[in-house]
């Protein structure tokens, strides 16, 4: 094997790299899974209690004290749980992978691999907590009695455009929080102001026509719409053409968020 | 030449060097963001600014050499020199800005001892982990692992998280993870600087039987001369991010022990007599050392500081407020942290200074500096004793000490062999 370095050399080789590397990949994931549920007294308790408790803090907030009205016949609490599986996967991944070049930085700086590996990995971490979750919501559904119908069968395509989500987002930030250190403190804000503008508290039957299509520019409104679609038996009525933008929408982040990242990711090792 | 292994040619790599940033490491949105609206307002001030405060800085230039397989190529250089950024580029992790490099094997990179460990982890984990980081298969840890666990002597152990070890214990099971690495090309950065002398044994050991037995090519890069004479059979000599000598590893010593070696920058864009330079210091704080100078007993610079040599550290410091009882403060630690040496103003029962608001100097001579070549961190402070530090910088610079045969013994007295060197006679009686 012959190997060539000169300027500019790396990005030939990139997508090769990536898969010659795979095996890191695992490994640092696996080590980002053991050591979370390592080093939390209550670990996996810690999964559970932060939806849960979620859950119900927002049915009292916005079905019990603002009365919105959940579509069909939903249970308030399934129609929040259903939003908070993939908001919390979402908001988790995102404050995970925004650190995660930083908390990695010994790494970047002594070893070569495609970075690309490492915000990867921190969203395959966030996606085990999701895990916990799923299993939660099984339960909770089994509690009031709501078996789920075929719809069930397209929630991996959820799943995966909450995955791409995620990871477009989280390469921005990521990259972003390389270059000016303290962009840290914006990611909670940014996490924050996502779930007033996602429907994770009310259902999205309730927001006026007129304001739809600026609403579903929103990348998580798709998704969100998408899983309670899915899971609730299509009682909560899914606008595809929602879905739709956006899938546009995580597309070019996603693709946006590999370019910049790629740009940045060479000068990476000097920097941090 | 189509035996070459490795071959460079023409490798370069450049830095941008913002001087006003130099203390800052990294950048900041609001800075960048406040300097943008501050540039709407005075367009053509802050132009004239930047253009002074970014320079370009050629870390190695036209760097061009061949190795040949089964070499053992040391690679040795004052600090500054380009060693690092050599490494670097030759392991990937940063790209040269000019140049080319062909390596024709698999590649593995020692720069660090226990890269990836972490402490939350058991020793089992860990030698998996820093396996996989140092690029061995699944598989190929699995059949060495309990080489490994025995190189090591951590059998009791392996089920504890390695925050729990000794510090000797976490470096040699890392080392011996990375020791049986089966790279056709073994990088490997000064590393022995770490463990007890029992332990540095074994690495060369482990290393020298890596190179001959096994026909590997390694490239070595360390202060430790003895170690560079013992291993290697190449040498290259580096010098401000230039090969100034590439022969026989004795030739390569010679050269680096030689003063004849051309003078360099250490500090970027400064004479090599300045050990620390932040002048921007002066701007950020009410009381700073912003430059260190080292000058011979006739105050000339002095770039280059044997053992036993007189020397003088010129201080220069700057003052924004105005105070009394203030002294000054200098001292030396090893490479691994302790410090050696400690001197002060109060010390050497000076009476208290008064800072009065502008710049100043002080010099700190000492006669027959006895530390033994090697490289050693400088820190300065300012301080009003007992009471507050006015200004501390801890480990601010790197000094290079450069072996000398003080003794008259024929060996040259490096630190690792014994930190100092005092002047002594014996008598049987």
């Amino acid at each position: 094997m012959k190997l060539i370095l000169e300027p500019g050399r790396a990005e030939k080789n990139y997508w090769r790299d990536l898969w010659t590397y795979r095996e890191l990949f695992y490994f640092l994931a696996w080590r980002d899974i053991l050591v979370r549920y390592k080093q939390t007294v209550i670990g996996v308790a810690w999964a559970l209690i932060r939806p849960f408790l979620t859950t119900v803090v927002f049915t009292l907030v916005f079905g019990k004290i603002a009365k919105l009205e959940a579509p069909g016949r939903i249970p308030y609490p399934l129609l929040v749980m259903a939003a908070m599986l993939p908001w919390q996967f979402f908001s988790t991944a995102l404050s995970e992978t925004s650190g995660s070049l930083i908390g990695n930085a010994n790494l970047i700086s002594k070893i070569y691999f495609p970075r690309l590996i490492v915000p990867a990995g921190a969203v395959i971490t966030s996606f085990v907590d999701f895990l916990i979750t799923l299993g939660m919501m099984a339960v909770l559904m089994l509690w009031y009695g709501f078996a789920p119908d075929w719809r069930l069968w397209l929630l991996p395509a959820f799943v995966l455009l909450a995955f791409a989500a995620s990871f477009g987002i989280g390469l921005w930030l990521c990259a972003l929080n390389v270059e000016y250190r303290d962009f840290r403190y914006i990611v909670p804000f940014i996490v924050q102001f996502g779930l007033y503008v996602s429907p994770v508290g009310f259902s999205s039957s309730i927001v006026p026509e007129k304001w739809h299509l600026l609403y579903s520019l929103n990348p998580m409104v798709g998704v969100i719409d998408g899983f309670r679609w899915s899971l609730l038996r299509g009682q909560s009525p899914l606008d595809w053409t929602a879905v739709g933008s956006s899938t546009v929408m995580v597309l070019v982040l996603s693709a946006a968020g590999i370019w910049y990242f790629r740009k940045m990711e060479r000068t990476f090792a000097d920097v941090i | 030449m189509s035996d070459a292994i490795i071959k460079v040619s023409n490798l370069g790599k450049c830095y941008r060097i913002k001087h006003q940033a130099e203390r800052q490491r990294y950048t900041a949105l609001r800075d960048v963001l406040a300097n943008k609206v501050k540039g709407w307002f005075q367009n053509r001030k802050s132009e004239i600014g930047n253009r002074k405060s970014a320079e370009d800085f050629w870390a190695l230039k036209d760097v061009s050499f061949e190795v040949k397989q089964g070499e053992v190529v040391g690679i040795i250089g004052r600090n500054g020199a380009g060693k690092s950024t050599l490494l670097k580029i030759l392991s990937r992790i940063t790209e040269p800005t000019t140049g080319r490099v062909e390596i024709d094997g698999r590649v593995a990179s020692l720069l660090e001892v226990g890269t990836g460990f972490h402490p939350e982890l058991t020793g089992r984990e860990n030698i998996y982990l820093n396996g996989a980081i140092l690029g061995m298969h699944r598989a190929e840890i699995k059949r060495k692992f309990d080489e490994i666990v025995t190189f090591a002597e951590v059998e009791k152990f392996l089920d504890t998280p390695v925050k729990r070890y000794s510090s000797g214990m976490y470096v040699r099971l890392a080392f011996a993870v990375a020791a049986h690495l089966e790279p056709e090309i073994l990088i490997v950065d000064e590393v022995l600087a770490v463990g007890d002398a029992q332990f540095q044994k074994k690495c060369l050991g482990k290393m020298q039987s890596v190179s001959t037995k096994e026909g590997r090519t390694v490239l070595f890069v360390s202060h430790n001369m003895g170690a560079i004479s013992y291993l290697c059979n190449k040498g290259i000599v580096l010098d401000g991010g230039q090969i100034v000598l590439h022969g026989t590893a004795q030739q390569a010593v010679d050269a680096y022990n030689n003063t004849t070696v051309k003078l360099s920058a250490t500090v970027a864009g400064q004479p090599a007599h300045v050990l620390h330079f932040a002048p921007e210091n002066a701007r950020t704080h009410d009381f700073a050392i912003t430059k260190i100078e080292m000058l011979d007993a006739e105050g000339n610079p002095k770039p280059i500081l044997h053992t036993w040599d007189d020397v003088v550290f010129r201080l220069h410091y700057n003052c924004n407020k105005s105070t009394a009882r203030g002294s000054i403060v200098l001292d030396f630690h090893t490479l691994d942290g302790k410090r050696l040496l400690f001197l002060g103003t109060e010390i050497a029962d000076m009476m208290p200074l008064n800072f009065r608001v502008g710049t100043g100097q002080a010099d700190c001579l000492i006669k027959k500096l006895p530390f033994a070549g090697g490289d050693y961190l400088v820190g300065a402070g300012l301080a009003i004793k007992q009471v507050e530090w006015l200004w501390r910088g801890e480990n601010i610079a790197r000094l290079n000490v450069v072996g000398h045969d003080v003794y008259g013994s024929g060996h040259t007295l490096i630190s690792t062999d014994c930190l100092i060197a005092v002047a002594h006679r014996w008598q049987v009686v």
